[in-house]
């Protein structure tokens, strides 16, 4: 048995770690990708932490505007000619009725030509001409009137208007938005209220048979457009317009259309004798939510059928032939050979329209502004939010939804792995 | 359910349901086109329908003679679709013409393919098949047509016409160029000009920002290896789902302070961040689908990674491009929430802003339906124009709406 020796060499092997190549690269990708981070965080990931922030806090809309002093000055007793006596009056106010202010102060310049005849109240002082008044802190609502007598001469007249020196008040008010007091009550107050679950039912019956009725629609939309034919294109654009307009001017259009007293669908069906009176289809309890949910898959049925199409176009012809040859009829082509072929996009085309009809709100704040049982979660949001004014309720409503959002995308992400690899 | 699998079976059942549907077709679109009385028969309609379909399993002559019956008929009164008593003489022939006609050639083409006697399956669900292709036609195009026909026809029409007869959606040709004075009102008083100049101007703004941002963004997620890219692909979709109302809130409070609300540079710096990850996910895809061998030798020839991209993928990617802005154009176009809730003056409103404004009781409905088409068609000829682009753009990765 024969050894060789073999001298110990470097093995050849890929090398460990990133090399200053691919460090470069992706220092490169980092640089590039930087603009569109900052820009993506300060738009979105602050306002969703910003959101969870207020949905803790008892924030009303007018909140947001901080308390301040506001000051008005004015001269009472109508000074006619020197030696006229007169009163400088300010009116000071807390601007809020329950925040307290801390510290307030003015400060003013007296105008030219008067002598204080009367006492100043206590904290105010007056050195040549300048007057500082110390009010220390106040509650919310407080109000002050602080007089001065004085005696007017020449120079008075002479003079600008007192007015014209406005005076300087300070004061801090803590703002509510950054103070660190929390509370529960938003969360408490929206799913208090039997009608959070009327809202949730209102949402889901939304959400999905708009999905399911504009899945539907765009199926069959695109079965129609699956074959050449002279005019095709034209149909296939004709198709596209609910999505491309303005959701505005559609839904506008809707609403008149759809009016009980002068719309054009009415006067259609009662002509027709299909009913007696007028329907006020965007008005009543049950029929609101089923037009909005119609209204939907309107507007969307043009996106389904434009990915369904773009699929189908990619299905080879030949296995059409191949079971025409085997007598398979049309219904069972469809059946057997294009649906499973579908299936793919349609599973990604339901989740994603799902999440996106979820997240609607245009729509149905422009059709019946939320009312006759329509307010879905979105509209709901605004409701509290502006309508009721209360900003942390609104937030809670967001957070909510923003957590069935996460909770959505975890099964979209599941399932499109596994459709497209993604 | 084997006996229906015959010609004299299959004919008449889809006859009466194709001669409900025409009926139902010809009733609206004349009493929209005159503002007459028209309306279908639900009864006679089946009745005459399916007549129709047997004569027109039997032979085309037969056929046509089923079809001047029911014309005679429907001028008579007992016709598929009646018209009122006060209906002219020229419209009821035009109405009950069109009627019958329709009714008949559809007829004999839905079963131009089946023999006369017992049917295959095969034979039965063609003839179906080309029923449901007629009513699909008819259906989708009344669908989409309808809303936009009222939206145009109300705003060249009168208060007192509309109010008159809501049904009548002729057009007095006769007042000249006074037809279009809603339009004239809206850019006269209401400062529509200004808003179509916002809108537009916002517009493209938004399309260059979010190519600046989106394109190197892109390219960095589909070509660059880098820890977490996969990670990043998937965030950009998921970014992509945050509903804006959601955002509205911090972002209404934070222009409220900042004092940027009410200012069209606001709008412009809150347009494109909505629109980026949209854009980056659309071209991202497509950079993933050219080939990178190209590039390469560039890199081989000396090219640094800046210079590929602007020397061989943009100009490769130019129809991306090119959807990508129309996409973009077109949120930023018909978007709504934000400017509602941005912009309080009026000489900073865009178009959608607008016309929410002129949605009150005091301003007339055909204002309203003036400053809809006013933002409808700029869009509308844009993606006519550039359809090809839009519908390629669209299935590139956009499921947003």
């Amino acid at each position: 048995m024969t050894q060789i020796d073999q001298p110990t060499r470097p093995v050849a092997a890929p090398p460990k770690g990133a090399g200053p190549l691919a460090k470069r690269e992706a220092r490169l990708a980092w640089g590039m990708l930087a603009p569109t981070l900052a820009a993506v965080a300060l738009v979105v990931i602050l306002p969703l932490l910003a959101i969870f922030w207020i949905s803790f806090k008892p924030v009303e809309l007018a909140d947001l505007r901080p308390p301040e002093v506001s000051v008005r000055e004015d001269v009472r007793g109508k000074p006619a000619e020197p030696g006229d006596p007169a009163t400088l009056r300010y009116r000071l106010r807390n601007s809020s009725q329950d925040a307290p202010i801390t510290g307030v102060t003015l400060r003013d310049t007296l105008p030219d030509g008067v002598e204080i005849t009367g006492g100043l109240i206590e904290g105010c002082t007056v050195q040549g001409r300048d007057l500082f008044c110390d009010f220390g802190d106040w509650d919310g609502g407080a109000r002050v009137r602080l007089q001065i007598e004085v005696v007017t001469d020449q120079a008075f007249f002479d003079g600008p208007d007192p007015r014209d020196s406005a005076p300087i008040v300070t004061g801090e008010a803590s703002n509510i938005l950054t103070n660190f007091s929390f509370t529960f009550d938003n969360y408490a107050r929206i799913f208090d209220s039997s009608e959070f679950f009327k809202v949730l039912w209102v949402t889901l019956f939304y959400t999905i048979f708009g999905t399911i009725g504009a899945l539907v629609m765009g199926l069959f939309a695109a079965l129609l457009l699956d074959k050449s034919f002279k005019g095709q294109g034209i149909l296939r654009g004709l198709y596209l317009f609910p999505y491309v307009a303005p959701v505005i001017a559609v839904a506008f259009a809707w609403v008149l259309l759809l009016d009980p007293f002068s719309g054009s669908i009415n006067a259609l069906l009662i002509q027709m004798g299909v009913t007696e009176q007028a329907i006020n289809f965007f008005g009543e309890e049950p029929l609101a939510l089923i037009m909005v949910t119609v209204f939907e898959i309107w507007r969307y049925f043009p996106l389904s059928f434009l990915f369904i199409l773009a699929r189908m176009q990619s299905i080879d012809t030949e296995m059409y032939e191949a079971a025409d040859m085997d007598g398979a009829t049309p219904f069972q082509q469809f059946r057997y050979l294009s649906l499973p072929q579908l299936l793919g996009i349609l599973s990604v085309l339901f989740l994603l329209r799902f999440i996106w009809t979820f997240n609607k709100f245009d729509d149905i704040f422009l059709l019946t502004g939320g009312n006759a049982g329509t307010r879905t979660l979105t509209v709901n949001v605004y409701e509290q939010a502006f309508a009721l004014s209360n900003i942390g309720a609104g937030a809670a409503v967001a957070v909510v939804i923003f957590c069935c959002l996460l909770l959505f995308s975890v099964f979209f992400f599941r399932v499109v792995s596994q459709e497209e690899g993604l | 359910m084997r006996a229906i699998y015959h010609a004299y079976v299959t004919g008449p059942i889809l006859g009466a349901l194709w001669g409900f549907v025409i009926a139902v077709t010809v009733s609206i679109a004349m009493s929209f086109a005159t503002g007459e009385a028209f309306r279908p028969s639900f009864l006679l309609s089946l009745l005459w329908g399916a007549g129709i379909g047997a004569a027109a399993v039997h032979s085309r002559a037969v056929a046509v003679l089923a079809a001047l019956a029911a014309l005679a008929a429907g001028i008579l009164g007992f016709g598929p679709m009646l018209s009122g008593e006060s209906v002219g003489p020229l419209p009821q022939l035009i109405g009950h013409g069109a009627m019958s006609v329709f009714a008949t050639l559809g007829m004999v083409s839905i079963m131009a393919k089946a023999p006369k006697g017992a049917l295959t399956r095969h034979e039965f669900e063609e003839a179906v098949i080309r029923f449901l292709t007629g009513f699909g036609y008819i259906f989708f195009t009344a669908i989409v047509l309808i809303p936009f026909y009222v939206m145009v026809m109300t705003s060249l029409k009168s208060q007192q016409a509309l109010l008159q007869n809501p049904l009548d959606f002729s057009i007095d040709f006769s007042q000249g160029w006074d037809l279009f004075r809603s339009y004239e009102e809206l850019f006269r008083d209401h400062g529509f000009g200004g808003f179509l100049l916002n809108s537009f101007f916002i517009s493209v703004i938004t399309v260059f920002v979010t190519l600046l941002f989106a394109i190197p963004g892109a390219y960095a997620v589909a070509r660059l290896r880098f820890k977490g890219q996969a990670a990043f692909a998937r965030s950009i979709l998921l970014i992509y789902m945050v509903p804006m109302i959601v955002l509205a809130l911090p972002i209404y409070i934070a222009f409220s302070t900042a004092g940027l609300r009410n200012s069209i540079f606001g709008i412009v710096l809150i347009y494109p961040v909505t629109t980026i990850p949209v854009a980056l996910y659309m071209l991202q895809g497509y950079f993933r689908g050219l080939p990178s061998e190209i590039e390469e030798a560039g890199l081989m020839d000396g090219l640094s990674r800046l210079r590929v991209i602007w020397k061989i993928t943009l100009p490769l990617s130019l129809p991306a491009l090119a959807s990508v802005s129309l996409y973009v154009f077109m949120i930023a176009w018909n978007e709504f929430l934000l400017a509602f809730m941005l912009l309080d003056d009026p000489s900073k409103f865009t178009l959608t802003r607008g016309i929410a404004s002129l949605n009150s009781s005091e301003i007339p409905r055909q204002h309203l339906m003036a400053g809809s088409v006013i933002a409808t068609v700029p869009i509308m000829a844009l993606f006519l124009g550039l359809e090809r682009f839009m519908t390629k753009g669209l299935t590139a990765g956009s499921v947003k709406g």
